[in-house]
């Protein structure tokens, strides 16, 4: 038992507790325990019959998603008019301070390990996209967002709230400064834990690119364990959402740094179209 | 060719990141042809979504694509820049100050703890069923995707799932995109 039969996560080696191990705890009633959800995990990956980039949306060991899921296949259309744009942002529509979630309304400084986290946005033929708008959001490195509704027992950071926006450069390059989020305790079965993440938002080239995600950090030990990461059942594509530590992004006595580049496929309107054409 | 990311559920606690002052008032309420549009989010047992996010996108009333920067931060005598968005409340109600589009449909995206990516759809208006896309679909299916007309305004629904799902889009494939139905697991989904 152990991880037999369980696929590979992204990098990492952990015991999954088995139903019939006698150290492992007993679920609340009503709640799966760890071994069952790591069960289900292992049979979604072992039914993938085709290598998708994109998460099942049909995941029942994420159990939100029962409810919540389409059970009709999406219709098949070719883009078109506004389709093909994308909203636009500008200087106008945030501060550039706001890349930086360590410069904290109070002056004071956030407890965790400061990181810089920055790559390139492109499309999928590896043009970047320019001067679009980024949005991260975290919890803190305790593990506790600063949202009403998280009743994670961890304490908050007076001085981290946890969100950032930021305009992609010419290169398409963008850049947070901000503080290595903590993982933390959800409840989707017994005892279950996400690895640590950054939420982020990012707009593309047109409509079709809008795409909301998460970025891990390598080597984290709930790889295996998470629901919500193992929905990508392409092992290869969940790679893609694991940053890269980059010694080179790393600061002398300051913060440490990660490397994440984003990839935004879907259609494209020709570059000579124009709205005013 | 570079890979695509793939995209991963909003969860719970995008509150406070992602809704922001003005978000759902492309237009000022006071503008002489503003209109409202709104409905609720509802789940596969016809229960409130109270955690969805929702993005507008449109043309301007002359029907031609916006590319004015400005939606984070909107004043009264501002460009309309033809994007907005809007979370869900306690009953899964949300609503959109806007204006018509100059075409036949606005643009929507949903997003929502419990699901694992985006969705995509259009909100067509009522007097534009004769669409030949809207044509190409069953008509309870087609009649998922068009407003209806009310005071002030046009109600939408969103169904993510069950009686009267609504129908959510996907590009054509084509090279660099593998994202197709079948890969999704969903080739089943009509049986």
């Amino acid at each position: 038992m152990g991880t037999t039969g369980t696929p590979p996560g992204v990098g990492s080696s952990v015991v999954t507790p088995t139903t019939d191990s006698p150290s492992a705890p007993a679920a609340p009633v009503g709640l799966s325990s760890q071994a069952e959800v790591s069960a289900e995990i292992a049979a979604q990956a072992r039914a993938r019959t085709a290598a998708t980039p994109q998460p099942r949306l049909d995941y029942p060991a994420y159990r939100s998603s029962l409810l919540r899921h389409p059970t009709k296949a999406p219709v098949p259309v070719d883009p078109e008019g506004v389709e093909l744009w994308a909203p636009a942002f500008g200087e106008r529509d945030l501060d550039p301070a706001e890349a930086d979630l360590t410069a904290s309304a109070t002056g004071g400084e956030p407890i965790g390990e400061r990181m810089v986290v920055t790559g390139r946005v492109t499309d999928g033929e590896g043009r970047p996209v320019r001067r679009q708008l980024v949005e991260v959001w975290q919890a803190n490195a305790a593990g506790r967002y600063a949202h009403g509704r998280d009743q994670h027992p961890a304490p908050l950071d007076p001085h981290f709230t946890g969100s950032g926006r930021a305009l992609t450069d010419d290169d398409g390059r963008y850049a947070f400064t901000t503080i290595k989020p903590g993982p933390y305790p959800w409840r989707n079965h017994d005892n279950a834990w996400r690895p640590a993440h950054i939420h982020f938002s990012l707009f593309g080239h047109d409509f079709t690119q809008r795409l909301i995600t998460q970025m891990y950090f390598p080597g984290d030990p709930l790889f295996d364990l998470d629901p919500i990461l193992q929905s990508v059942t392409d092992p290869a594509a969940r790679a893609r959402l694991v940053a890269t530590y980059d010694h080179d992004v790393t600061s002398p006595e300051w913060s440490t740094g990660y490397r994440w580049d984003i990839v935004l496929t879907g259609p494209r309107r020709t570059v000579t179209e124009d709205p005013d054409a | 060719m570079p890979e695509p990311t793939p995209g991963q559920t909003i969860g719970p606690f995008y509150g406070f990141a992602l809704p922001y002052a003005g978000g759902p008032d492309l237009v000022p309420a006071d503008h002489p042809d503003a209109i409202r549009l709104g409905g609720r989010v509802l789940d596969g047992a016809g229960d409130p979504v109270p955690d969805a996010l929702l993005e507008l996108w449109q043309t301007g009333s002359d029907g031609r694509p916006v590319q004015e920067p400005g939606s984070l931060r909107r004043t009264a005598d501002g460009p309309f820049t033809g994007w907005g968005r809007v979370e869900t409340d306690p009953e899964g109600r949300w609503a959109f100050t806007t204006l018509r589009p100059g075409t036949v449909y606005w643009a929507l995206t949903v997003f929502a703890r419990g699901l694992l990516d985006g969705l995509r759809t259009r909100i067509y208006l009522p007097e534009h069923t004769d669409d030949p896309f809207l044509a190409t679909l069953p008509p309870d299916r087609a009649a998922t995707i068009v407003a209806a007309a009310v005071e002030g305004g046009y109600a939408f629904d969103v169904r993510l799932q069950g009686e009267g799902e609504t129908v959510f889009l996907t590009e054509r494939p084509h090279v660099g995109r593998g994202a197709t139905s079948a890969a999704r697991g969903l080739e089943t989904a009509d049986e």
